[in-house]
C-alpha cells in the first residue's frame, strides 16, 4: 500500500534518492516537451504554439486517472496524499503576481531550471530573479501576513464542491480539456507563426 | 552525379547540425503525469520547483546572519533541516540533470541569449530578471508555483490548485497584448 515513504518506513537518505531520480524524470520531461524555450512558452498566451496547454492538462489528467485507478485497486491510501489548501485570497494574487512573472519572464520556476540546464542565459537571470523575489517576500512578510493567512478554507476537493464523485469530476475535466486541445490546434493554425516555430 | 551526391553530403551534414524535435506534447504530458503520479506513489506528495529555490534563498540567509533567519516571520517556519537536503532540492538536482541529458541527447545544449528579434538581449535578461522576481514573491504568497501549486493541486483534484492554475494563466493572456513587443 502507498504511498510508500510515509506508509513504509523508508529511511531519509532513500527518500532523497527518490526526489533526485523523480527529478530526473521531472527535467526530461519538460526539456523533451520543449519547456526549455522561453518563446516555445509565451506561445501559449499569442497562439502560435500551445503546447504548455496541451503538456499541462495531459499530465493533470494522466496523474489524476491514475490516483483513482491506484485508489481502487487499493494500491494507495488518497488520505495520506497531500491535498493543497485552499487560502482563498493568497491564491488569487499569488497566482496573479505569477502571470505576470510569467508573461514578462518566459518561464515559471521548474521550467527556468530545465532551460539554464541546455544554457540559457536569460533563465540563469530569471533565477536569480526568483530567488531575489523570496528574499523579498521573506523580509517583508510582516506585511503580508493578513493576507498571506486570510480566507483559509481547509484542504477542500473541487469535486467535493461540485458535490459530485471523483471519476464524474475527471471525466468532466476530460472534456473540458478534449475541447480546450480542440481549440488549441485551431488557434496554431490560426497564429501560425513560423518564423518563430522554426528557431525554437 | 558528383554534384548531386556533394549536395546529398551536404544536406546531411546540416540535418545532423538540426537539433532534434521535441517530442510530442500529448506524449510528453503522458510522460509527467507519470513521473507525477510516481512522486505520488512514492512519496504522497506531487512534484514542485519554487520550494527548492526558498530552500537556497534560506540556506543563504542562515549562513550570512543565522540571527537573522531565526527573527524571520517567514524563514523561520522553514528552519532546521540542512537546507541543502531537503526533498525538493535534491530533485530539483534531478530536474537540472534531467534537463541537462535531455538537451544532450536532443543536440540542444547551447549557451545564449533567447530573444525575440524584436528586443536586445539586454532587454530580454532585465525581463527575464524581473519576471523571475515576480514568480518568485507570487510563489511564497501562493504557496507554491505552476508545478506544486497548479500542476501537483489540479491532480489531486484540491480548489487551491484549480484557483492558482486559472489565476496564473488568466493574468498572462490579460497581459499577453502589453508584452507582445518582447515575444512576437
Amino acid at each position: 500500500m502507498g504511498p510508500l515513504v510515509p506508509l513504509q518506513n523508508i529511511s531519509n537518505e532513500l527518500n532523497l534518492l527518490i526526489a533526485f531520480v523523480i527529478g530526473l524524470g521531472f527535467g526530461i520531461a519538460l526539456e523533451q516537451a520543449g519547456f526549455s524555450s522561453s518563446r516555445k512558452l509565451a506561445g501559449m498566451f499569442y497562439g502560435y504554439d500551445t503546447t504548455v496547454l496541451k503538456v499541462f492538462f495531459t499530465a493533470a489528467i494522466t496523474a489524476m486517472l491514475g490516483l483513482i485507478f491506484l485508489n481502487f485497486v487499493g494500491l494507495i491510501d488518497l488520505d495520506i496524499v497531500y491535498v493543497n489548501e485552499y487560502y482563498v485570497y493568497s491564491a488569487i494574487i499569488g497566482g496573479i503576481i505569477m502571470g505576470a512573472g510569467f508573461i514578462i519572464g518566459g518561464f515559471c520556476p521548474g521550467t527556468s531550471f530545465t532551460a539554464a540546464a541546455i544554457g540559457k542565459i536569460d533563465a540563469m537571470w530569471f533565477i536569480l530573479g526568483s530567488m531575489i523575489g523570496i528574499f523579498i517576500f521573506g523580509e517583508t512578510f510582516v506585511f503580508w501576513k493578513d493576507l498571506y493567512m486570510s480566507g483559509y478554507k481547509g484542504a477542500i476537493k473541487i469535486s467535493d464542491v461540485l458535490g459530485i464523485r471523483d471519476g464524474y469530476f475527471a471525466l468532466l475535466l476530460i472534456l473540458v480539456a478534449t475541447l480546450m486541445f480542440w481549440v488549441a490546434e485551431m488557434a496554431e493554425k490560426k497564429f501560425k507563426r513560423e518564423d518563430i516555430t522554426k528557431e525554437i | 552525379m558528383p554534384d548531386r551526391q556533394a549536395d546529398i553530403y551536404i544536406n546531411m551534414k546540416e540535418n545532423l547540425k538540426q537539433p532534434k524535435p521535441y517530442m510530442n506534447p500529448y506524449l510528453a504530458g503522458i510522460v509527467l503525469g507519470f513521473v507525477l503520479l510516481a512522486s505520488f506513489y512514492l512519496t504522497g506528495r506531487g512534484l514542485g520547483a519554487s520550494g527548492a529555490t526558498r530552500s537556497v534563498v534560506i540556506g543563504a540567509v542562515t549562513s550570512v546572519t543565522p540571527e537573522h533567519a531565526e527573527n524571520s516571520g517567514y524563514f523561520s517556519k522553514y528552519l532546521g533541516d540542512n537546507q541543502m537536503k531537503t526533498w525538493l532540492v535534491l530533485e530539483i538536482a534531478g530536474v537540472i540533470i534531467g534537463g541537462f541529458l535531455s538537451g544532450a541527447w536532443a543536440g540542444r545544449l547551447k549557451i545564449r541569449v533567447e530573444h525575440s528579434p524584436g528586443i536586445s538581449k539586454r532587454k530580454r535578461i532585465y525581463m527575464a530578471t524581473l519576471g523571475g522576481l515576480l514568480f518568485g514573491f507570487g510563489s511564497q504568497l501562493g504557496r507554491g508555483c505552476t508545478s506544486g501549486a497548479a500542476l501537483t493541486g489540479m491532480s489531486v483534484m484540491s480548489l487551491a490548485g484549480f484557483v492558482t492554475m486559472m489565476a496564473i494563466f488568466g493574468t498572462a493572456f490579460a497581459l499577453a497584448y502589453f508584452f507582445r513587443k518582447n515575444w512576437i
